[in-house]
């Protein structure tokens, strides 16, 4: 930043304008709490992490924000958001918050805003956080930046860094909302550590009425079809993952993939073609059109290693990737490579596995 | 029924490669094509018209070589395309760009109003999902992110009920039109080309609006002026260690597999413990 420091009757390229004093007037980083039926998503407590050392940063409070349909579970997440770093949590408890919809959300979210004045405002990148990012930073007219991968503190003007990966992944850029507030940024999961809770601190709830009534919104929820809690891709947190791409040739070489990974108690990922193709269902996508993982051991089978799959995975422990291209991209920064083709290594690996583990359970 | 569908021209970054030696990105030669997950909402658009007729217009924001991409869409079977091009657009951040599409959806409305805005999910290039609920809210329509499945539509009631993804299942919601839909990928196989509609796209003048034409006056709602957010800084990614390992070159396919065990066993010990490889 120190180039921007230099003349400053002539800034070049770059705004650098005082913060607007009504601009001035937002104070605190804000995060918001995801529930979905009474569950808090891991993301909410990722971002208490990093946004408490933004907040201390800027020597401001941190806050939590909880939506939701019961007032009991809505306390029980607060008291939660305190032991991960929030000084206050802003609660709106309303029957018509039970379950995600744009407009109630988007309307509860943008009058706290309005109301209590954050500079910083960050949401998980869930398909939930994403849908409410956009709508309310279009209806308070600020700047969003989407998953970023680092937060940081411009020590000149107090603003919000946001980095993340752009074209495909294969560059990253820093990005700053100038003269708007608040800055808006979402986060993938897994992307922040998980913080230590701090099980005795505490702190204030702040309650709030939602200003709408049923008949107001237009969108009903008919049902909800919860995924099979086997089926359930938990990508994101998974330990072993064994990943598939178009080098397996067709649609029915993805059982090789689902045998794997039964036999090592792994989950099931994929490129972006396969599921474009859909041979997977598309919450399995890894990458930066997918999920972000890093897991202790990442199988590649027949993925070339396109930037845009990279950085969903490179975070990896171990890659193991196997191609049958030995130019493939992926050979560049797997740990260890296997040239051949996926189909006759898979059920090779498979057997190989088994047969030791069975070893080894007879031994124990 | 009319039906809007915002598509977007990107590098195919599927091809784009990072050099192994100068860990810088090789751009020469990467195609433009149609954001792939746009072409889900393109098919998604074609088979409603299927089912109840009418029109689809599909409209693009970019430079004038986003043209190709509009012909594309032609021959896939849309009935009209816009192509919104001006230097005044140049740098827009999302906010500026839903402006911008919303106006010009505003002024496409004035001559066949519009039931139905579809998107895809995100872009390959930005990635960011954000443009398509900024439309949505720019123009009051109801908001659908990550459908899978049109379960209902029904032109007389105005009524649409959807599936779309949500993080732990799917939700069925009913909402009334007109509503913008960004649809998940994977959802449908986009169609062959039809010969009668290639020779349409190949012959088709595509309309091009410049922001006088989409009704922009305010020129401080749209590109760099218009947007918020300004990229302070670009630069390439740090490069993971080295190159892999390889293993079982000379090896059958067991032979392989089972070097590879050895050597997570061997070298990874506690992998090889937590996944039962070693005991303890």
């Amino acid at each position: 930043m120190s180039e921007n420091t230099a003349a400053p009757a002539k800034p070049k390229g770059k705004k650098r304008l005082e913060l607007d004093p009504r601009l001035a007037a937002y104070k605190g980083i804000w995060v918001f709490v995801e529930m979905e039926r009474g569950q808090v998503h891991q993301v909410s407590w990722e971002l208490l992490g990093e946004g408490r050392k933004l907040a201390d940063i800027l020597h401001v409070e941190l806050g939590a924000v909880i939506l939701g349909g019961s007032s009991d579970a809505l306390g029980g997440a607060a008291r939660s958001a305190f032991t991960y770093g929030a000084d206050v949590a802003y609660i709106v408890a309303d029957p018509i918050l039970a379950d995600y919809r744009n407009e109630p959300y988007t309307k509860a979210m943008t009058d706290l805003v309005n109301r209590y004045q954050p500079e910083i405002l960050l949401l998980g990148a869930t398909t939930l956080g994403r849908d409410l990012a956009g709508s309310v930073a279009t209806t308070l007219l600020t700047g969003l930046t989407a998953d970023c991968t680092e937060l940081a503190i411009d020590p000149d003007n107090r603003g919000l860094l946001a980095t993340r990966p752009t074209f495909g992944g294969s560059l990253l850029c820093t990005i700053q909302t100038l003269n708007y507030r608040p800055q808006m940024a979402t986060i993938r999961p897994r992307v922040m550590a998980m913080p230590d809770a701090v099980p005795e601190r505490s702190g204030r709830i702040v309650a709030e009425n939602l200003q709408m009534r049923e008949d107001d919104i237009i969108a009903k929820v008919l049902t909800f079809i919860p995924d099979d809690a086997q089926e359930q891709a938990q990508l994101a947190y998974a330990d072993i993952i064994v990943a598939g791409g178009r080098g397996l040739g067709k649609a029915e070489n993805f059982r090789l993939i689902w045998d794997l990974a039964a036999v090592l108690g792994a989950e099931v990922g994929g490129s972006r073609p396969v599921t474009h193709a859909g041979w997977l269902p598309a919450d399995r996508q890894v990458g930066q059109s997918g999920k972000t993982v890093r897991p202790k051991l990442y199988i590649a089978a027949g993925i070339s290693g396109a930037i845009q799959h990279r950085v969903g995975m490179e975070a990896s422990d171990v890659i193991i990737a196997i191609n049958n291209d030995p130019n493939a991209p992926i050979f560049d920064f797997a740990t260890y490579g296997i040239v051949g083709d996926a189909v006759q290594i898979l059920p090779a690996l498979t057997d190989a596995l088994r047969s030791r583990l069975a070893v080894n359970r007879r031994a124990g | 029924m009319h039906i809007v569908v915002c598509i977007k021209q990107v590098p195919d970054s599927a091809q784009i490669r990072v050099h192994p030696v100068t860990n810088t990105i090789m751009r020469q030669g990467v195609p433009a094509i149609i954001n792939p997950f746009d072409v889900f909402a393109i098919e998604e658009a074609l088979r409603l018209k299927d089912r109840f007729g009418g029109r689809i217009t599909v409209l693009t924001m970019g430079p004038p070589q986003a043209e190709d991409a509009l012909r594309k869409a032609i021959a896939y079977g849309a009935d009209d395309v816009i192509l919104l091009t001006d230097r005044a657009f140049a740098g827009a951040d999302t906010l500026a760009t839903s402006f911008a599409l919303a106006q010009t959806i505003r002024k496409i409305a004035e001559e066949h109003p519009v039931d139905l805005v579809f998107t895809g999910k995100q872009t390959i290039d930005g990635d960011t999902a954000q443009v398509g609920p900024g439309i949505a809210k720019r123009l009051g329509l109801q908001l659908l992110t990550y459908v899978s499945a049109i379960d209902s539509l029904d032109l007389e009631e105005r009524s649409i009920t959807v599936q779309r993804r949500s993080e732990g299942g799917v939700q069925v919601i009913r909402t009334r039109l007109p509503a913008l839909i960004t649809m998940l990928e994977g959802s449908n196989q986009i169609r062959f080309a039809g010969m009668d509609d290639m020779f349409r796209s190949a012959r088709f003048e595509v309309p091009k609006w410049n922001k006088e034409r989409a009704g922009i006056e305010d020129v401080s709602k749209i590109g760099l002026k218009g947007s918020p957010t300004v990229v302070s800084k670009i630069f390439t990614p740090r490069p993971r260690a080295v190159r892999a390992q390889m293993i079982g070159a000379d090896l059958d396919a067991s032979g392989t597999a089972n070097a590879v065990l050895d050597t997570l066993s061997s070298q990874h010990l506690r992998l090889a413990q937590e996944l039962g490889l070693i005991t303890a």
